[in-house]
């Protein structure tokens, strides 16, 4: 059942991303990243990482996906033409170089990932408990770090956008 | 009992008793409202209007659902089915009562009990924007752009405020569950004040019904569908089942905002007064209203009223009659106290929702926003600083 379920969402998952890159308009792309991010939160969820699947569907597809959404609609963007040139020479080259990579970085995984094995669903920590206490113990110099580097963004982009200072 | 006939069971029954709830929400809103400016608001269809929902479900059903020529045919479609889904989904982790016992079940009153169920909440109404946000834009409409552009700048806004509204209670409680922190609220301090979030936690309880109103584009934040600026904002292009669909759509959201204020900080389905007394409220509350009813029908004022208020009033005193003989049975006891309690809170929540929009103007739209970074932001960050400083020194 629960491999069933990985199945299926990982397929939807990659589905979304191909539809992301395939597809010629702004808000159809956007809309398959949702759909990736809320594939992602249910793999997140069978593998036990609770927190982290709320804290995926509410940051990115609940907040940061809205704003791109709200911009695209701002700006009114339109579908993207498809017809740049492309000779033939690339086209059947790139198939094969393309091929290539993917074998490459297939072997380099199998040759660097130790042989172990692989996660269980359900197994990881991931309790709203056990990730606040792994934050405030173990991370907590990156915790604190991450926020004043956010911090310092939005004081720049403050910065920059603003034409008086 | 298995548990797939189980949750089966309850599901249906939510879902019943959701639906109806929503067509009749509509009918209480307009006769709030008609009462408010001294109409009477629906009376033509069945006696005081009751079968209005019906009529007006039958239209929306049969009327033609036209699709402009103008508009991005997937999107338009997908609009309201995402805000109505989402909308209707919410429900299913809000627990309505306690644990009961009827024969050799035993189950919560609740379809499920999330360890994340705040945060699931909050993921579903970030996530729903996209009804909006999607419908106003599809419709290839000025109006309704502005309307989807206006809804999901005030959505993004607004979440802030609410979600660190939330934030404080859970911090008190120390628990994401929604069943947990109405345990965490029961019982009395002294032994008459109700342990309910709302007492430490007024600024954040307002703070939160404040951005509910935002958040379910209603008045007096419903610039969204502003009809004297947008015709009908975001759904100016909608007609039939998928207009039926978004306006179902706000009145789920309604429902889910006051049930999630009553269980945050208003103790869920935990009574206000101490076990023995709490018990009577039900009976005396249905009777007064069965009285005056037989009162006012015993006097008519208008021509039917003879026939309908003595009916109404049989009516709530059969209810009030339940009430009396359930204190005799302790599972129906147990049931229908939980009912009354949550069901009556978020009623009086939603009263309030209708009343505010027969009452407040409109705001300008800078007003909207300046609001909400300027006042109701600053105020929910200093109530959790607050919230985390007595935390932090009272527990060892």
């Amino acid at each position: 059942m629960t491999a069933l379920i990985f199945i299926i969402l990982a397929g939807i998952a990659v589905f979304c991303g191909i539809n992301l890159v395939v597809q010629t308009h702004p808000i159809a792309s956007a809309l398959s990243l949702v759909g990736v991010m809320g594939s992602l939160a249910v793999l997140y969820l069978q593998l036990g990482g609770e927190f982290i699947a709320a804290a995926q569907v509410i940051v990115y597809a609940g907040a940061i996906m809205v704003l791109f959404v709200f911009v695209i609609m701002l700006l009114n963007a339109g579908a993207e033409g498809t017809s740049f040139q492309v000779s033939r020479f690339v086209r059947y080259l790139g198939a094969i170089l393309l091929a290539a990579f993917l074998g490459l970085i297939s072997l380099m995984i199998q040759s660097t990932l130790p042989r172990t094995e692989g996660v269980t669903f359900g197994a990881f920590q991931g309790t709203t408990a056990a990730v606040g206490r792994k934050l405030f113990t173990t991370y907590l110099l990156p915790f604190e770090v991450i926020s004043v580097l956010i911090l310092i963004a939005i004081v720049g982009a403050i910065v920059l956008a603003r034409k008086e200072i | 009992m298995n548990f797939l006939i189980l949750s089966l069971i309850k599901a249906a029954i939510v879902a019943f008793v959701l639906l109806t709830t929503l067509a009749y929400l509509q009918w209480i809103e307009r006769k709030v409202i008609a009462h408010v400016q001294l109409r009477v608001g629906p009376y033509r269809v069945g006696p005081h209007g009751l079968l209005q929902p019906l009529a007006d479900v039958v239209k929306l059903i049969t009327k033609e659902g036209l699709i402009p020529s103008h508009v991005n045919k997937l999107f338009y479609l997908l609009a309201p089915f995402v805000a109505v889904a989402l909308a209707l989904v919410s429900i299913s982790v809000i627990p309505f009562g306690p644990q009961i016992t009827i024969g050799p079940v035993t189950t919560w009153m609740q379809l499920t009990d999330l360890r994340i169920g705040v945060l699931f909440v909050l993921a579903v109404s970030s996530i729903g924007v996209y009804g909006v946000a999607l419908g106003g834009w599809a419709s290839n409409n000025k109006y309704s752009l502005l309307g989807g552009l206006r809804s999901s700048a005030q959505m993004i806004s607004y979440e802030l405020p609410l979600a660190l509204a939330v934030a404080a209670p859970l911090l008190l409680a120390n628990t994401l569950s929604f069943r947990d922190m109405v345990n965490y609220q029961s019982g009395y301090w002294l032994g008459f004040i109700p342990r309910w979030n709302c007492i430490p936690e007024i600024l954040g309880f307002i703070v939160f019904v404040i951005a509910g109103f935002a958040e379910t584009n209603r008045v007096p934040f419903d610039l969204p569908e502003a009809e004297n600026e947008l015709v009908a904002g975001f759904h100016t292009e909608y007609s039939s089942m998928t207009f039926a669909a978004f306006f179902m759509a706000e009145y789920a959201n309604m429902v889910t905002v006051t049930a999630v204020a009553t269980l945050l900080f208003l103790g869920g389905w935990t009574p206000p007064f101490p076990e023995p007394y709490s018990d009577f409220v039900p009976i005396i509350v249905f009777a007064l209203a069965g009285l005056i009813a037989l009162y006012h029908g015993l006097n008519p004022a208008r021509r039917m009223d003879k026939f309908t208020l003595p009916a109404a009033a049989l009516l709530f005193l059969g209810i009030a009659a339940i009430f009396g003989l359930s204190l005799f049975v302790p599972v129906a006891k147990a049931i229908l106290m939980a009912l009354f309690w949550f069901c009556g809170k978020v009623l009086v929540l939603l009263f309030i929702f209708i009343w505010v929009r027969a009452t407040l103007p409109r705001f300008r739209y800078d007003q909207l926003m300046r609001f909400a970074w300027t006042g109701l932001f600053p105020i929910s960050v200093l109530n959790l600083l607050a919230t985390s400083l007595i935390v932090a020194l009272t527990t060892k």
